[in-house]
């Protein structure tokens, strides 16, 4: 009956929208509904669908079969401009600005029939002050954050007056203060009748926000609900398609130090990278400490600190108090010291070699895969097989490329490459970084498993929540600067918010 | 329409059928460009890859040539190969081949009349210490000032060529020549010929050490941790810095041994097939030698298979002027064309080709 109800005053309908690319049905069949005014959330694991969806709706891409509506009228955008010019806007997890341009260029830039510049500055202030979002038009863009940039981004829909305004994972980038802001921007447009496609990992932040959820799983529509009634993880498991197994945090007792950075500052060879200022931090045997911020913070500097890819300029790190930061990865390796980086394809495997052969990049020295320089392909094919066993990596065999797995059994290969050897200190950078709800959560269990044996643990992440659960204690990179690192026991998302910087002053806007 | 569609995994099918598709499709083309110059297409083609083996009375001539030939050309690109697969670009094979031998050559004719077992071993670690140096020069600048090694490597061939030009005018020139230019041919030397190991069969020191080269290097890519680090330098550069490999060390190692192995071809030539430092005794093996490289797909055994099959277009292809008077100029397409069909058909290991139906218009 609702169903019906909803047809009849949609703002645009969805029947039998079906998308095939070679291998894979992106989409079967996918039907449903959008009112005005309501914020509709779109939930799916990577891989289910939700993205080429979207492209849909947005002209990006064609459909194979199916029909969409907007305002009962058949509605068949063919290309991104027609999509906008009926009324829908999207904003994209990436932005594109050109960094050495104004705001105000900027929004130009994607109009089709764009003002003067003045009166363009005009509207984006008044768009600005009517929503809730502070913004010069006249300041360049690379001067402006990540939240600030989102902002351009959505005041250039918002000038538009969409009628469909489509978020791409939004809230990824953000700071809880700037999420906060975010939201509040959504429900007043909401409150002018106009309506929400959502996407996002984030379920609490779904929870929170939308009023209704269309979950897609393979392609395929295989559920709707209220998410404001179902708890995070009903939403996970209505993902899944599968119970959820939660990692568990037993009671810990800190050890000895582990790891030590005292003063640790590096000029990032990146060009476009953020250099790390005074780091200071420790990490004891049995804890898990949580690295949190932003991503362009100096997470992947620190993490190339640790592992030896590069040597801080000042500071000192101390690995069971010796000094280690002259020494090479393998030497660190060798000391009890590993890391897994946040980038899967090319940097933690290379993605044209096999599992052995990536089994082979960090095992060789602790798990003994070379000797006097010949390498044992036997016992580094029994290592990957080892991987792949004890943590379900699904794949046909050791010979496969790494390129070749999906991004969340890649993921559990190279985080269970490390864990296997058995480390004192193990530092990962965002874990489970696009992995699937299922993968993401054994991996938080395997890291947990590994602290409860006595190891210490840095997990690096993007994803607040994730730290939550696992870390004991949290500090966050700001800049690349870290604070003190707090128990996350009770710890407020007012004082995760202030560590992660930048956020007093927007609190007080 | 025809659609190309990347594939899950690069096809091994395809990487090894490729050079094999690609020399018939240089044969097809060349036989076009032949016939297009007024000859028969299937005689030339038959005069350049036929006849040299199989011909009553070249053959026994040509066949010692084709290990005469193919000898430096998969010595060079051996070396080469270990660059490339890590992704240094050692260009400048030809100046490293023309270093080893003046180097090794010099040290021989310092000798001159000396008939000491020893003066050839160590007229062949010279040269391969001459190409290394030479080679050693972009390797140094490139670690130390992040200068590109193919530039450098490619202009210190000029160089070469020019000191080439001045020694076998000068300092290597033979002092009982009567004026003409050259140094002392190696002929009359035996203590410094690199004389065939199996007489008559063209099979002089250097084409052993080129089986040997393809040997080591199968082992040192298949066996061996520094093979790995050379292989995973090329796929992944910085999965290979993580995994502790020392971009420096790589450098330096990947220019000098194709450097020494450039330089020991050029000293094995210079001694042997050649006879005599010479302004133009160098034919070019080492830019040949990149092609070989390539169309051996980098892989040792492949180099050793396409140094072999160069080496018949170079001897059919001077058998083919002779005979039919085709131009130098063509023979010079035609390996260029093989080097195209090859780089062209690469595709295929990467991507398939799908036959779809335009979608009709609705």
């Amino acid at each position: 009956m609702t169903g019906d109800l909803r047809q009849a005053d949609a703002l645009m309908t969805l029947e039998g929208l079906t998308k095939a690319y070679p291998g894979v049905v992106a989409n079967d069949q996918v039907s449903f509904s959008l009112l005005p005014g309501e914020v509709h959330a779109l939930l799916g694991e990577n891989g289910a669908g939700k993205s080429t969806l979207v492209k849909m709706i947005y002209g990006l891409v064609k459909p194979d079969a199916g029909q969409m509506t907007l305002k009962g009228e058949t509605f068949t955008p063919v290309n991104p401009a027609a999509a906008r010019a009926a009324g829908v806007a999207m904003v994209f997890q990436h932005f594109s600005l050109f960094d050495a341009l104004s705001v105000a260029e900027n929004i130009a830039l994607g109009m089709d029939n764009p003002p003067t510049p003045r009166e363009l500055s005009a509207r984006i202030r008044e768009v600005s002050q009517a929503y809730g979002l502070p913004l010069d038009p006249e300041r360049t863009v690379g001067d402006l954050s990540a939240g600030e940039r989102q902002r351009v981004e959505i005041i250039r829909c918002l000038l538009q007056n969409p009628k469909l305004l489509i978020m791409d994972e939004p809230t990824s980038v953000l700071t809880p203060q700037e999420v906060e802001i975010l939201f509040e921007t959504l429900r007043k447009l909401t409150d002018e009748g106009t309506a929400i496609l959502y996407i996002s990992h984030k379920l609490e932040e779904i929870r929170s926000l939308c009023e209704h959820a269309t979950i897609l799983r393979h392609g395929v529509v295989v559920d709707t609900c209220d998410p404001r009634e179902k708890s995070a993880r009903e939403l996970a498991e209505m993902m899944v398609g599968d119970t959820l197994h939660v990692p568990s945090r037993e009671h810990w007792e800190p050890g000895d130090e582990a790891l030590s950075l005292e003063g640790v500052s590096m000029t990032s060879p990146n060009e476009f990278g953020v250099n790390l200022r005074n780091v200071s931090l420790s990490v004891r045997k049995g804890e898990v400490l949580g690295i949190g911020g932003v991503a362009g913070n100096g997470q992947d500097e620190l993490l190339a600190v640790l592992s030896g890819e590069a040597r801080a300029s000042a500071g000192a790190i101390k690995l069971s108090g010796d000094e280690i930061n002259t020494l090479p990865p393998n030497a660190r390796r060798t000391r009890g010291l590993l890391t897994a980086p946040e980038e899967r394809l090319g940097h933690s495997a290379a993605p044209e070699m096999s599992l052995t052969e990536n089994a082979l990049l960090t095992g060789a020295v602790r798990e003994n895969l070379v000797e006097r320089g010949f390498l044992r392909w036997g016992k580094a094919e029994s290592f990957a097989r080892r991987i792949i066993e004890a943590f379900d990596v699904r794949t046909p065999g050791t010979e496969n490329a790494a390129g070749s797995l999906s991004g969340g059994n890649l993921q559990k290969f190279v985080i269970g490459r490390e864990v296997l050897q058995d480390p004192d200190v193990l530092v990962v950078n965002q874990p489970t970084w696009g992995v699937d709800a299922a993968a993401a959560a054994s991996i938080r269990q395997s890291l947990l498993d590994l602290a409860h044996k006595g190891a210490a643990v840095i997990v690096i992440s993007q994803d607040l929540d994730e730290l939550m659960e696992i870390a004991d204690r949290f500090t966050a990179l700001n800049e690349g600067r870290v604070a003190n690192p707090v128990p996350t026991q009770n710890l407020s998302v007012e004082e995760i918010g202030l560590m992660m910087g930048g956020g007093e002053g927007e609190v007080a806007a | 329409m025809i659609r190309l569609e990347k594939r899950p995994q690069p096809s091994k099918l395809w990487a090894t059928m490729t050079p094999v598709l690609a020399v018939i499709a240089t044969m097809i083309a060349g036989g076009i460009m032949f016939w297009m110059l007024g000859k028969d297409p299937f005689e030339a083609i038959r005069t350049i890859f036929w006849d040299p083996l199989f011909h009553e009375t070249f053959g026994p001539y040509s066949r010692p040539q084709l290990l005469v030939k193919a000898a430096p050309l998969i010595l060079i690109a051996i070396g080469l190969s270990l660059g490339f697969r890590a992704g240094i670009w050692n260009i400048g094979a030809e100046g490293q081949y023309i270093m080893g031998a003046i180097c090794g050559a010099a040290v021989g004719l310092a000798f001159y009349p000396s008939e000491s077992i020893l003066l050839f071993p160590a007229m062949v670690l010279a040269g391969a210490i001459g190409g290394w140096a030479w080679a050693m020069i972009p390797g140094f600048l490139k670690v130390k000032f992040g200068t590109n090694e193919i530039l450098v490597s490619l202009m210190l061939v000029y160089v070469a060529e020019n000191l080439l030009a001045s020694v076998s005018q000068g300092l290597l020139k033979n002092p009982d020549g009567m004026g003409f230019p050259g140094s002392r041919n190696f002929r009359d030397f035996p203590a410094a010929y690199n004389t065939d190991i199996i007489e008559g069969t063209g099979m002089h020191w250097g084409v052993a050490a080129a089986f040997i080269a393809v040997i080591l290097a199968y082992i040192l890519l298949t066996r061996h941790m520094l093979g790995f680090q050379v292989r995973l330098a090329g796929e992944a550069p910085r999965a290979a810095r993580f995994a502790g490999v020392n971009p420096t060390r790589l450098v330096l190692f990947c220019l000098g041994t194709s450097g020494a192995l450039a330089g020991l071809a050029g000293l094995f030539e210079v001694s042997g097939p050649s006879g005599q430092v010479t302004i133009d005794f160098n034919s070019g093996y080492g830019f040949t030698a990149i092609i070989v490289a390539f169309l051996g797909r980098l892989h040792p055994v492949g180099i050793l298979l396409a140094g072999l099959l160069m080496a018949l277009t170079y001897i059919g292809g001077e058998l083919a002027q002779l005979m039919l008077g085709l131009p130098g100029a063509a023979i010079q397409m035609f390996q260029g064309m093989l080097m195209f069909f090859l780089l062209a058909m690469d595709m295929l290991t990467h991507y398939r080709l799908r036959l779809k139906r335009p979608v009709a218009a609705q």
